[in-house]
């Protein structure tokens, strides 16, 4: 697993100039993530079925026009368990990309603005948790919180911060560095005044690319670890979850609930890294 | 009477690259007389910056500062974070060589004018636009309302130049630094913006410290001027006496190294040798590897200011100088040591 690293120009000016021109494969990909989220908010109105709803007459249905992606071994539908299935499986990533960013900001912002020791004992610590496998830390926390969304994904806010932390850290040393920034010390300004009116927001293009791509990655952790059975509990639908259930019926000869989950997951993956790939190109030109 | 900025004895260090402390600034002493104008001049890397760096508070990670820098009686070293915050918001400005670079390219210039303005702590909303159109104005800037909503990228180097004069202005300081303020602009724009900072600033009898390499525009703002060479003040004068017989070799050089209107030379005269830095310097004075008087107690002593009438300057063989004008007589003080 890798994040794109990506620097700003040292001449900024281009971040005024947004207009996002994005290329072929970021528009359809920035649709896919619109797509997705809708699908997430609006599944209790476009969901033709109750997710849950067992129907013991209506198990292995093949696509028709009643079930659009057939039904699972319970008579659920597929379709309906996959657009309920986006809330969950894309509330998790927000959480940890949430948890990731806020804290893994402070944390550069902080290290770069103090310097000296301190900057050299986060960078250390940074590489600590970097080097710590964050399944295996979400795996910790359930066996001590208990399974569900909240353990995994917090667990994994706390590996995802040096995915931040590091790339901001870099930039935000080198923000720190530029004379504006002297100038406005100059003016009377204090460290924190600084930070949060000009030095965040001008990292802020390079915070929403490194999210946009952890986002992918967590959702992808996640996922496996409700593959496991450790993260949301059945029968919540919850894709990763639906591609462990699915299991016991390929054996059976029936492919659709493993297959359509995790193509859904593919998708959204792949969708999120390309998203993150072509904002980055949009805000900070293509000479990375 | 005490000085509104005292820079007393000032030795900064910075860290070498390898191994060790350079010295960049030594035993600078400068003083800043309420409402005066004071030039301090010298080429590039003679520690200009490095000085104003010093009394701002700065210095790069890792400098060692000794001496005293003190404004209006407080030492400046001495203050806390927020009294140093509080004397930058309110006593002092600064205008830097490259306004573009000086200034956040992402806000509009209202912005970063508002957000200055607001430091006073004391103004209405409404009180600091008015204080906000009423500086642009005064720093040349017709048409306010368009400029306020533009962005660093879409003004000239000149006019943005003028907004950080008003910038520097806005919570109405004591003492205005101006390190190279007009450098990086072309001729034309050159001028402007020093009328405009020289009108300013006696309107509002401000004390100035004015950065330049320039001696003629240094003469031309400043009553009183100091030349730097290699981390040292090797001179300082009235402006109107600077380059009479009693001048530093040095300033002398620089005088002579002059392009002068109206008269053609084959070749400009130039000063011989390369210019040195401060940590370069050994034991004797800062010049004497230029030097065209040097003698061996130049090298091995350095000068200290000498007062002469309208100023001091740091040379050993000063009244020497003085008295031979030119052709260097033998005997005095030279020879072996
Ligand atoms: N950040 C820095 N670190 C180390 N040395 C520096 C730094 N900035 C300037 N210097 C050195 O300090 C000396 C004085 O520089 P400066 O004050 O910028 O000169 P000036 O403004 O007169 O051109 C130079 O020799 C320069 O090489
Ligand atoms: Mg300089």
């Amino acid at each position: 697993m890798s994040v794109l690293q990506v620097a700003p120009k040292p001449d900024s000016r281009e971040i005024t100039s947004w207009g996002a021109r994005f290329d072929g494969p970021t528009t359809v990909a920035c649709v896919i993530v619109v797509v997705f989220t809708l699908a997430a908010v609006f599944a209790p109105v476009i969901a033709p079925y109750d997710p849950t709803q067992v129907d013991p007459s209506a198990v292995y249905q093949g696509p028709s026009v009643a079930h659009l992606l057939g039904t699972d071994n319970t008579g659920r539908d597929i379709l309906s368990r996959l657009l309920h299935g986006a809330r969950s499986s894309l509330l998790g990533p927000a959480i940890v990309v949430l948890i990731a960013a806020v804290v893994g900001t402070v944390i550069a912002v902080s290290a770069a603005w103090i310097g000296g020791r301190f900057d050299a004992f986060v960078s250390r610590a940074l590489d600590v948790i970097f080097a710590f496998p964050g399944l295996i830390l979400a795996i910790v926390a359930v066996a001590v919180i208990g399974p569900g969304l909240l353990a995994p994904a917090a667990a994994l806010s706390i590996s995802y911060i040096p995915y931040i932390a590091r790339v901001l850290r870099t930039a935000a040393i080198r923000q720190r560095n530029l004379p504006y920034i002297a100038a406005l010390e100059v003016q009377g300004f204090g460290a924190v005044a600084i930070c949060v009116r000009h030095l965040v927001p001008n990292l802020l293009p390079l915070l929403i690319v490194q999210a946009t791509v952890s986002y992918g990655y967590a959702l992808l952790d996640l996922s496996a670890i409700s593959f496991l059975g450790l993260g949301t509990q059945p029968p919540t639908p919850e894709w990763g979850l639906m591609v462990a259930n699915g299991q016991s019926s390929i054996i059976a000869g029936h492919v659709e609930q493993s297959l359509y989950a995790g193509l859904t997951i593919l998708v959204a993956v792949v969708a999120f890294n390309v998203l993150g790939q072509g904002l980055a190109k949009a805000f900070m030109g293509d000479d990375r | 009477m005490s000085a509104l900025l005292s820079i007393d004895r000032l030795r900064v260090e910075l860290p070498a690259a390898k191994k060790g402390m350079r010295t960049v600034i030594h035993d600078v002493s400068l003083d800043v007389q309420a409402g005066e104008a004071v030039g301090l001049v010298g080429e590039s890397g003679s520690g200009k910056s490095m000085t104003t760096r010093a009394v701002m508070r700065l210095l790069p990670e890792g400098a060692r500062l000794s001496g005293e820098i003190r404004f209006d009686g407080i030492s400046i070293p001495g203050m806390d974070r927020r009294a140093l915050r509080r004397w930058r918001a309110t006593r002092v400005g600064m205008i830097f060589q490259d306004p573009r670079a000086h200034i956040n390219p992402v806000r509009t210039i209202g912005d970063f004018l508002f957000e200055g303005v607001m430091l006073d702590g004391r103004l209405s909303t409404s009180q600091a636009r008015e204080r906000i159109s009423h500086l642009m104005r005064a720093v040349g800037i017709a048409d306010v309302d368009r400029r306020l909503n533009q962005y660093p990228h879409e003004l000239s180097g000149g006019l943005l130049q003028r907004v950080m004069i008003a910038a520097a202005l806005t919570t109405e300081p004591e003492l205005l630094l101006a390190d190279e303020p007009t450098t990086a602009l072309d001729v034309t724009t050159q001028e402007e913006v020093i009328a405009i900072i020289d009108e300013l600033r006696r309107e509002r009898g401000l004390a100035m410290l004015f950065i330049t390499h320039d001696l003629d525009l240094a003469a031309a703002v400043c009553g009183r001027i100091a030349v730097m060479y290699a981390g040292s003040i090797v001179e300082e004068q009235k402006a109107d006496a600077l380059g009479l017989a009693t001048s530093h070799p040095y300033t002398k050089g620089l005088l002579a190294a002059r392009p002068e209107l109206g008269r053609r030379e084959r070749r400009l005269q130039t000063i011989e040798g390369r210019p040195i830095s401060a940590f370069e310097v050994g034991d004797g004075c800062a010049f004497a590897t230029r030097c065209p008087r040097v003698r061996d107690r130049c090298r091995q002593e350095r000068p200290a200011p000498t007062q002469v009438p309208g100023g001091r300057v740091a040379c050993h063989f000063i009244d020497f100088i003085d008295a031979a004008a030119g052709s260097p007589a033998v005997g005095s003080g030279g020879g072996t040591r």
